[in-house]
């Protein structure tokens, strides 16, 4: 069922091995960096928020106790 | 009062929120499972085109990427419609999140296309109708988010980004007829429901290809409008509740 005879076949495309893996590889590397660039701007994002919290919190805290 | 089940109640951010966190690893397991499916037949069983060769193999990401970076804006087209006429807080998010996807989309389609234009066509660029409508979508993309970013109140940005989404998706249709309509170099579309020019190897690992990117990019999407929901909702009780404990 395979269509290649070899693995050097596979790679070579017909001659067209430039333009194929050329259009794959950026796929890949498009889909492999922007979910990590997402889940990276998440924690960033979670991290600031917490902080946020925490120094608003301190803020109330400190205007109740005067 | 009886709990019924309320499909509307998904549309608030407390339990879409959850609801989205769950859903993501299936998202990302079944677009991995269709991925690996549509890259065996396309790469390694479907047979060589009559007319080009193994450069064809280029149209199981070409034709995907190309059909969600359509059908991406038409979603973000449905939300901001959604969003100007019932003012609703989750739309805005949504179309937020999908937007930079809808672009990478749009660029994957252009990128693969012009590798698939240099050899067959002897040009990686043509000023022709689909190639143009198609880079115009990608321009609408970043136009959607340099506006949505340069306006600092968020319920303001979406209803601007809105308006431009809804204006500019009259795009899509010049993008999907613009084959027919004019004559240009790009080859008509390959699918048809009635008689398919494709064999059915080829065929199933595009449509396949077409799913991965599909779920990948609801995948994404998901992953994205979570973040996008605590920074806008940081003062509910809910969000605080959520940073309050350890939420990573």
């Amino acid at each position: 069922m395979i269509h290649w005879n070899s693995f050097s076949d596979f790679l070579a495309m017909g001659g067209y091995g430039f333009y194929v893996w050329g259009s794959f590889g950026v796929t890949v590397l498009i889909m492999t960096i922007e979910p990590i660039m997402v889940a990276r701007n998440r924690k960033t994002t979670i991290a600031r928020l917490k902080r946020q919290m925490r120094a608003e919190t301190r803020a109330e805290n400190r205007n109740t106790a005067e | 009062m009886k709990d019924r089940f309320n499909l509307y109640r998904f549309a608030s951010p407390a339990t879409f929120y959850p609801l989205a966190g769950a859903l993501i690893p299936y998202f990302v397991a079944v677009s991995i499972v269709f991925g690996l499916a549509g890259l065996y037949l396309g790469m390694l069983v479907a047979p060589t085109d009559f007319q080009q060769g193994e450069g064809y193999r280029i149209i199981f990401i070409h034709v995907p990427a190309s059909w969600m970076s359509m059908f991406i804006y038409l979603i973000m087209a449905f939300w901001a419609a959604i969003g100007l006429a019932f003012n609703t807080r989750l739309s805005g998010m949504m179309a937020q999140a999908l937007a930079p996807t809808g672009a990478l989309m749009a660029f994957l389609s252009l990128w693969t296309g012009a590798l698939w234009g240099k050899p067959m066509w002897g040009a990686w660029w043509v000023w022709d109708a689909r190639l143009t409508s198609e880079l115009i979508l990608l321009f609408l993309y970043i136009g959607y988010m340099a506006l949505t970013a340069a306006i600092d109140d968020a319920r303001r940005a979406d209803k601007a980004g809105g308006l431009l989404l809804l204006v500019g998706v009259v795009n899509i249709p010049i993008i999907y007829f613009s084959v027919k309509w004019w004559n240009t170099l790009h080859q008509g579309s390959s699918v048809n429901l009635a008689k398919s020019s494709m064999a059915t190897t080829m065929l199933w690992g595009m449509l396949l290809m077409a799913m991965c990117f599909w779920m990948y990019s609801i995948a994404v999407a998901f992953m994205r409008v979570r973040t996008i929901m605590l920074e806008r909702e940081r003062n509910t009780d809910w969000v605080k509740a959520l940073l309050a404990g350890d939420e990573k």
